[in-house]
């Protein structure tokens, strides 16, 4: 049976695509589901440090779509969870070397691998973009409660609508402490804005940071707070009705003393 | 702290404001993604207010432009001349709005012949949605001849100052 | 037109001949560093010391600057219709009313890049040289055709960089991309100095350490931001701000008043956090 083919996306730059394609694809792998998780940023790859693979690529996808050499060998098997794989973009600068029937059609012979393919998408809404929904047959869209963020969030949603694609909403990066004094979009504004079903709300955690540093996911860490939020997200995805955390903000001692809730 | 007392003042939080400019962008940026949808209203503005008045139809244009606190719609519509009698309510519409019957004026009576003057009208803010065929958002052109004020801008033309 | 006007006299293209002004475009690769918040502030304050200044968005189709600066109610024409002829160049620049030496020139919401004639963009470029003193350029993230028009007409560029490793990367791409030709300055972001002090963040010197660029400016990070921009009122403007601070520094820097390097900040002590958190 074919994968769920899922691309992730947002339009703006920088609110946590690329994080949040490598730790759902973990938590989805530690459920038992085969993952492949696909890096369409052809020319700025980053995928493959978020995983602390980078030193392991031999080839690259659009060598696989040229023909010169195996989708298999292409892959990179992740050395902590089995059934986690990653095929890592070209550093090459073209994203137009690759046309959106090639990206298709290797999605499509991905999927006959796995049960999840996820594609984690460039920013913008160029070539690169259209390339990495060519092959989705859902979305995520990622976005920050920023009102930047939720502006090319809103057209991109505008864009795969065009294209019929069904799609759900992340909010990254939240900060209930600034929701609350009213110094940042709550999960409803930004909802109420974009009219998009919710999938998951993911906190601003500083700890993200440091695991990107040495290329391992948080969600490794199963205690964290993060995984458990991923492992929703991940349940919600497999179907399951998850009540959303909700977020206390730190009291007045705890932002002293620098703890979050 | 001093955010503590501003709020407690009233100032409004930044959220707040974020979410209403978010709003009026994204409903400006919605009406100029969907061309489909003005020229619908547009067809449909303009079967109503030629019940009124006759209009150059081929030359009416509609355009949206976000203000300060609203989205505005700016509709340029050149009036021809006043129709005698307002003719009954439209049935459903053809393509093209029929003229209706009247007798015939040889010369116009120059009161009521408004040349190539334009009515600008302003709407409230509507979604795209909202304005559905039958519920214009525009009122009907004013009476009297004369000078109007001319609010859409067009390359080339005088710009006035905008609200804000 | 008759708003600038009223404003502040521009000099005319046909006016004496002046001091050809400089074109600098702030790009980065990496989405969400703060290309847009930088081009926005640094405007600000560089027209803040008198300059005329010019703000371009080259962001086609993802426009940002103009809700960033608080202008988007005011955007009337973009530099498409000012390419295409639609409308002059006069009629697309937006004036603010806080800064009356500096304009906007939008772009495109429902276009695509791909409209952008590279050859035109760069003559546009060329005769708001002749208009003002800076013409920033706002650069779109990524290399593709957005990145490859923003840089086409700049001989100066101002890197934006945070301190993590994606950023870093892509960062470094860029460099290689802009080529000898350019001047090129790094401006280091949403520094956090007690990250860095417990080892969970890069420190400037090892962002710098690989980059190696002549450091503009280091910006530590603050939720002001976030606010300023919910706001529409950039940092630059409010003289209490810190990253405010560190803006008009960089201008400074920019204009050649101030010739020294940018302190690089470090971790507050308990008393400072906690009177911070009063405020």
């Amino acid at each position: 049976m074919s994968a769920r083919r899922i691309v992730l996306t947002s339009g703006k730059g920088g609110v946590g695509k690329t994080t949040t394609t490598a730790n759902l694809g973990a938590v989805l792998a530690k459920r038992g589901h085969r993952v492949i998780l696909v890096d369409a940023d052809i020319g700025l790859r980053n995928l493959d440090l978020v995983l602390g693979v980078e030193k392991r690529i031999v080839f690259d996808l659009v060598e696989v779509v040229e023909g010169r050499c195996q989708v298999r060998q292409a892959l990179i098997k992740d050395k902590r969870l089995d059934n986690l794989s990653i095929l890592p973009a070209a550093q090459t600068r073209d994203k137009t070397a690759v046309t959106e029937l090639q990206f298709a059609k290797l999605i499509e012979q991905l999927g006959e691998m796995c049960d999840y393919v996820l594609i984690d998408c460039p920013a913008g809404i160029e070539h690169g973009f259209r390339n990495a929904i060519a092959g989705a047959s859902e979305a995520i869209v990622v976005t920050t409660p920023e009102v930047s963020a939720i502006r090319d969030a809103d057209r991109v949603i505008g864009k795969l609508h065009e294209r019929g694609l069904p799609l759900r909403l992340i909010v990254n990066r939240l900060r209930p402490e600034m929701v609350r004094t009213g110094d940042m979009l709550s999960v409803e504004d930004v909802t109420d804005i974009l009219s998009a079903e919710l999938l998951g709300i993911i906190p601003d955690d500083e700890e993200v940071i440091d695991t990107t540093n040495k290329g391992e996911p948080i969600v490794l860490q199963t205690e964290s707070r993060l995984a458990v939020i991923y492992d929703k997200i991940a349940r919600r995805l497999e179907g399951e009705l998850v009540p959303f955390t909700t977020f206390s903000a730190p009291g007045f001692f705890a932002r002293i003393f620098g703890k979050a809730s | 702290m001093f955010d503590f007392i501003q709020r407690f003042f009233g100032k409004p939080a930044s959220s707040a404001t974020a979410k209403e400019r978010l709003r009026l962008v994204l409903l400006s940026d919605h009406l100029s993604l969907a061309p489909d949808v003005v020229e619908a209203l547009k067809h449909d503005l303009i079967e109503v207010i030629s019940r009124y008045v006759d209009v150059d139809a081929a030359n009416c244009d509609v355009s949206f432009e976000q203000q300060d606190k609203q989205v505005a719609m700016l509709a340029n519509i050149p009036i021809l001349a006043m129709r005698s009698r307002p003719s009954p309510p439209a049935a459903p519409p053809p393509a093209a709005p029929p003229p209706p019957a009247r007798e015939p004026d040889p010369a116009p009576p120059p009161s009521l012949d408004l040349g190539g003057a334009t009515a600008s009208v302003t709407a409230e803010p509507q979604t795209a949605a909202n304005v559905a065929p039958g519920r214009p958002a525009a009122k009907p052109a004013a009476q009297n001849g004369g000078s109007r004020k001319r609010r859409r801008k067009r390359p080339g033309a005088t710009a006035l100052p905008s609200a804000g | 037109m008759q708003e600038a006007l009223q404003q502040h006299e521009l000099p005319a293209a046909s006016a004496v001949p002046r001091k050809r002004g400089r074109a600098i475009v702030i790009t980065s690769g990496k989405g969400g560093v703060g290309k847009t918040t930088t081009t926005a502030n640094t405007g600000v304050a560089l027209a803040a010391t008198g300059a005329t200044v010019v703000l371009v968005d080259a962001d086609v189709g993802l426009r940002n600057l103009d809700i960033v600066m608080g202008l988007e109610a005011r955007i009337r024409h973009h530099v498409l219709d000012v390419l295409e002829g639609v409308s002059t160049l006069d009629e697309a620049l937006v004036t603010d009313k806080r800064v009356p030496t500096l304009r906007l020139l939008a772009a495109a919401q429902t276009r695509e890049k791909d409209d952008v004639d590279t050859t035109a963009f760069r003559d546009l470029i060329g005769s708001l040289r002749d208009r003002f003193d800076y013409v920033l350029i706002d650069c779109p993230a990524g290399i593709e055709k957005g990145f490859t028009n923003a840089i086409v007409a700049a001989d100066e560029a101002i890197i934006v960089c945070t301190p993590e490793i994606s950023a870093v990367r892509d960062a470094d791409r860029v460099v290689g991309l802009l080529g000898e030709d350019r001047t090129i300055k790094l401006i280091v972001n949403r520094l956090r100095p007690a990250l860095v002090r417990k080892g969970k963040m890069l420190s400037v010197e090892d962002v710098n350490g690989i980059l190696r660029l002549p450091l503009l400016g280091v910006i530590e990070d603050a939720p002001d931001v976030i606010v300023s921009t919910n706001k529409g009122e950039p940092v630059a403007l409010d003289a209490a701000s810190p990253v405010g601070e560190s803006y008009r520094q960089i201008a400074q820097r920019i204009t050649g008043t101030l010739t020294t390097p940018p302190e690089i900040p470090r971790e507050k002590s308990f008393f400072e956090k906690f009177f911070g958190s009063l405020r």
